[in-house]
């Protein structure tokens, strides 16, 4: 009766399975080729399927949940698909919590399974039980537990949906361990493309468009920022083409590094806290601001109050909740990036701004001599630097590595000084800050991109946040080379006690162990570096070595980033010193 | 300046999304003074009458957190003058009370509040008002001994003209894009 009741009339072939086995369908369904998990009492039917499919799906395991995430992540945004983690109920499904957070700020598409306790036991406390539907709802852009196994299929879809469209994010499907179990016919896997309270891709005004080229066209100081949303949404040609039509000058927020090669003539550098002084400094200048795909975080703009308030505000974005959300937005343009720039690219009149570039100019060469060069070549009797291991990184690698980066001074440096030459080869912690990020990130970003450089820059606090899936290298074998710039503190911390607390260096004295050893115990080949006559051999030894690579380089221990702009103060206030 | 915000919140009728809907509150500081959920004139479409005091950008800006949810159809806010609105209260006082004496008989009276339910017991009194106007009722039966006070949420009804259904059909066409 329920077949011919169908929409299509016809009676679809229907197939019997465990809810286990239909997870896994489903998976493959969406193009799922490699996942990254860790088992557990209420996955366990899951498991026992990926092991019927192993030659359709790879499973990772990494020697953390955490670690899963990160690795879906990093597997996520080099791949532009949906990452995709396992886990158990109870302590596997929280520790997936600082994964979904990293995720939800940086809009990375994720769908994480967890198994949960079978359904009569939900709400006794039962073994390895935790409310994760909720634990998680402050996380994740969606979230649901599924109790029948019917009623998987539906989910999934609507999870990979939900995840990868409009503005990307993490998606959390709890399923109880007696759905898993139970046997159920399926009908045929179909994707979902709809929702119907959901609107990902907000239609584009036309009138916002006209009032956005009409501000563009006559703009004497134009400043372009770009986000996140630019390599999300591929808008790779189209953003480059606006750039040069127009011409004007493009500064990047951490999230939007690698959309524009960093030796693009218009590309001005880094925006925020310790990006170059440029572009923070004329951010108050300019007459209109273009900020595309970005959303204004308080580390780009200092303090909101003063910023930008002689500017007209233009904000490309697809999600209505970041318009006039930090910065009231003049013309707001709401849309996918990608769609907004190409219509715009019509509207807008071919330029030059090449007095206003002059700005730039003026302003780089001050930040050059007080701070890059210096930082890029530090005099004979001072220590290395991180900048200077990052030039030769860079110059070696020609700029064609995709750079996984942990958190603090490192991330910063190897972002300000590595010339990336290629599009979505940033990959980084940028809106939750986690430490241990990197690691993880790195192997998901080799397993998504096999044929590339895939370089961690870490530093000797993050990495122990995550050393363990080391772990995972060693069983794969997958060729990340991991950069430790080994400061022997945690140096932003340390930084800012220095500046702002009298220099009282409260637990930021790092007792670290011996790194070679550990790496050697994994079985990965590595060296470290304490002379700088041997770090461009170690270097290329580093890079051209087959298979993964720890290069520890002992760096000054007490070395500030430059340029900052302290906590509450405004963009145009940066410090050179 | 802060002042006194209605939201009329229409969501898909599924589990968890009123915790979704009201963690964006918990975040930001806010109080939630009075919430009612119920089925809206939409089939399958239920709506949250969300009462809170804050500042008029603060609330747009919820509005749009709450509209960002996947499952949430639409959220609007409104100001006590563009909508209609009301609440109820029950008070349950000893039956001995009405039988015995004719004031508390004078208070429901004037009040214009009616007996809901009669035992041998105890009386169940209704009044329907503004929050000021049940509490009033209260004001006055108290001292004469109230076993038990509820009142319930706000339910209110905007003024404009626009249905629901329009913005339904809206959404609707917008996600197929």
């Amino acid at each position: 009766m329920e077949e011919v009741a169908t929409k299509s009339q016809k009676t679809k072939a229907k197939t019997t399975m465990s809810g286990a086995a239909a997870l896994v369908n489903c998976l493959i369904r969406e193009g799922v080729e490699t996942l990254f998990g860790y088992p557990g009492g209420a996955i366990m039917p899951v498991y026992d399927a990926l092991f019927d499919q192993k030659d359709k799906i790879k499973h990772i395991m990494t020697r953390h949940e955490q670690g899963a995430t990160h690795a879906a992540q990093g597997f996520a945004r080099v791949s532009g698909k949906v990452g995709v983690c396992l886990a158990t109920s109870g302590p596997g499904a929280t520790n997936l919590i600082t994964g979904l957070a990293d995720a939800q700020l940086d809009s990375t598409p994720m769908v994480c399974i967890t198994g949960q306790v079978p359904g009569k036991m939900i709400g006794s406390d039962a073994f390895q039980e935790t409310d994760i539907v909720s634990i998680s709802m402050a996380v994740t852009k969606w979230n649901i537990q599924v109790t029948k196994a019917k009623d998987i299929p539906n989910a999934v879809a609507k999870a990979f949906f939900i995840a990868r469209s409009g503005k990307p994010g993490p998606v959390l499907v709890d399923i109880t361990k007696d759905a898993q179990f139970e046997v159920a016919d399926f009908e045929e896997y179909e994707t979902c493309d709809q929702i119907r309270s959901y609107v990902p891709n907000p239609k584009l005004s036309e009138k916002a468009l006209d009032d956005a080229a009409k501000l563009i066209n006559s703009a004497k100081k134009p400043l372009i920022l770009f986000g996140h949303g630019v390599l999300l949404s591929n808008a790779k040609k189209e953003f480059q083409e606006f750039v040069e039509k127009t011409g004007i000058p493009a500064a990047w927020t951490i999230m939007g590094l690698s959309a524009l090669p960093t030796s693009h003539p218009l590309n001005v550098g880094m925006l925020g806290m310790h990006g170059n002084y440029a572009p923070n400094i004329l951010t108050n200048e300019c007459d209109v601001l273009i900020a595309v795909g970005m959303r204004f975080d308080d580390r780009v703009t200092g303090d909101v109050s003063r910023y930008a308030k002689q500017a007209k505000v233009i904000h490309l974005e697809i999600d209505p909740a970041e318009i006039n959300k930090n910065v009231e937005a003049d013309v707001p343009v709401l849309g996918n990036c990608k769609e907004s720039l190409a219509a715009l690219l019509n509207k807008v009149n071919k330029k030059k701004h090449d007095e206003w570039l002059t700005r730039f100019k003026e302003l780089n060469a001050q930040e050059e001599e007080k701070v890059i060069k210096n930082e890029l070549n530090p005099q004979a009797d001072e220590p290395m630097s991180m900048g200077e291991v990052i030039k030769h990184i860079s110059n070696i690698s020609r700029g064609n590595a995709i750079i996984v980066t942990d958190v603090g001074q490192h991330q910063m440096v190897a972002q300000r000084y590595y010339k990336y030459a290629n599009w979505k080869s940033n990959v980084t912690s940028g809106g939750l800050g986690t430490m241990g990020f990197a690691l993880p990130a790195a192997i998901g970003a080799k397993f998504a991109a096999p044929h590339r450089q895939v370089i961690a820059v870490i530093g000797d606090g993050g990495f122990q946040m995550t050393i363990q899936e080391l772990g995972v290298i060693f069983e794969t074998k997958v060729d990340v080379k991991i950069l430790l710039l080994n400061n022997e503190f945690l140096g932003m911390v340390r930084q800012w006690q220095d500046m702002f607390f009298e220099k009282r260096y409260s637990s930021v004295d790092m007792v670290n162990p011996d790194f070679q050893m550990i790496a050697k115990g994994y079985g990965i080949a590595s060296e470290k570096v304490t002379e700088r006559e041997k770090l461009e051999d170690s270097i290329h030894r580093f890079l051209n070595h087959e298979g993964s690579y720890l290069l520890e380089v002992m760096v000054g221990k007490e070395n500030n980033i430059f340029p900052m702009i302290p906590t509450g103060a405004s963009v145009s206030e940066i410090r050179l010193e | 300046m802060k002042e006194q915000f209605t939201l009329s919140i229409y969501t898909e009728n599924l589990i968890g999304i009123l915790h979704r809907v009201t963690t964006i509150f918990t975040r930001r500081h806010i109080n939630i003074e009075s919430i009612t959920a119920s089925e809206s004139e939409v089939k399958d479409i239920h709506r949250y009458t969300i009462v809170v005091s804050s500042t008029e950008d603060k609330i747009k800006k919820i509005v749009k957190q709450i509209e960002k949810q996947v499952d949430v159809f639409k959220a609007f806010y409104h100001k006590n003058d563009g909508i209609v609105y009301q609440e109820m209260a029950l008070y349950k006082m000893p039956t001995k009370l009405l039988s015995q004496t004719k004031e508390v008989e004078y208070i429901v009276r004037k009040h214009h509040a009616r007996l809901l339910a009669v035992e041998p017991d105890f009386t169940i009194i209704e009044k329907t008002g503004f929050k000021e106007e049940t509490q009033e009722l209260f004001e006055q039966l108290k001292p004469h001994g109230i076993l038990e006070f509820v009142r319930s949420g706000r339910i209110s009804i905007s003024k404009p003209m626009k249905e629901f259904q329009e913005y339904f059909t809206e959404v609707e066409e917008a996600s197929r894009m």
